[in-house]
C-alpha cells in the first residue's frame, strides 16, 4: 500500500503525516508514506485544499488533519 | 490551491451551453477574481476525481452555481455525497433563459447578487 500526504509542508500537513505513520505502525501494515510537496503534482491529483491524504493514487480526504484513528479506518477499508 | 487557510470556498458553476450556464461560468470566475471563492471544475465532480470531490467535501463550502432551474450542478454534488454548498440558480436574479443577452453589466449584477446570497 501507498500511502501519500500531499501539502506543502506546513505545520499541519507535518502532523498528518506523522499520524499516518502511527496508524501504519498499529495497524502493523506494509505501507510507504511518500510525501508530496510539489504544487503542480498535488494539482495534478486534483487536490485544490491541503492537507491531503491519498492511497494507491486515490485522494481519501482533502482539508484536514485526519487523527490516527480515522486514518485507520480509512486503511482498513482498503483492505477489505 | 488554498494550504491550511481554514476557510477555504469552492466555486462550482454549471457552465451549461444556454446563455444561462454562461453567465454561471463567467460569474464563477468573476467572484474568484474578487476573492469570494475558487472556481473549481464540476466536470471532474462528475467524472469522480478523488482530488475535486474530496477537496469539495473539505471546503468551508462550495458555491454551486446551476444556469436554471434543471440543477444539473446541484445533482451532481448531491450524486458525489457533497451536501456543504450554497446553491445559486442564475434565473432566479432576474435573468431568462435563451433571452437575456449576457453582458458584462449582467455579470456585475448578479455577481452583487451572489456575494449577498452567501454572505454569513
Amino acid at each position: 500500500m501507498r500511502i501519500q500526504i500531499l501539502g506543502t509542508g506546513c505545520p499541519k500537513c507535518i502532523t498528518l503525516e506523522k499520524n499516518a505513520e502511527s496508524a501504519v505502525k498499529k495497524l502493523g501494515i506494509d505501507a510507504t508514506i511518500e510525501k508530496i510537496t510539489d504544487v503542480d503534482k498535488i494539482l495534478d491529483m486534483g487536490v485544490m485544499i491541503t492537507p491531503a491524504l491519498a492511497i494507491d493514487g486515490i485522494v481519501k480526504s482533502a482539508g484536514k488533519v485526519l487523527n490516527v484513528e480515522e486514518i485507520e479506518k480509512i486503511i482498513k477499508g482498503e483492505r477489505k | 490551491m488554498s494550504c491550511c487557510t481554514g476557510n477555504t470556498v469552492l466555486i462550482f458553476p454549471c457552465s451549461g451551453g444556454a446563455n444561462t450556464g454562461k453567465a454561471s461560468d463567467m460569474v464563477a470566475r468573476k467572484l474568484t477574481k474578487d476573492k469570494v471563492g475558487l472556481i473549481s471544475c464540476l466536470a471532474s465532480i462528475g467524472a469522480g476525481v478523488s482530488g475535486f470531490i474530496e477537496s469539495a467535501k473539505g471546503a468551508t463550502y462550495n458555491i454551486v452555481i446551476d444556469g436554471c432551474p434543471l440543477s444539473c450542478a446541484k445533482k451532481i454534488m448531491d450524486k458525489n455525497n457533497i451536501t456543504n454548498y450554497k446553491h445559486i440558480i442564475v434565473t432566479e436574479l432576474g435573468i431568462k433563459k435563451g433571452e437575456t443577452k449576457i453582458t458584462d453589466e449582467v455579470i456585475e449584477e448578479l455577481v452583487e447578487k451572489i456575494k449577498e446570497k452567501v454572505k454569513d
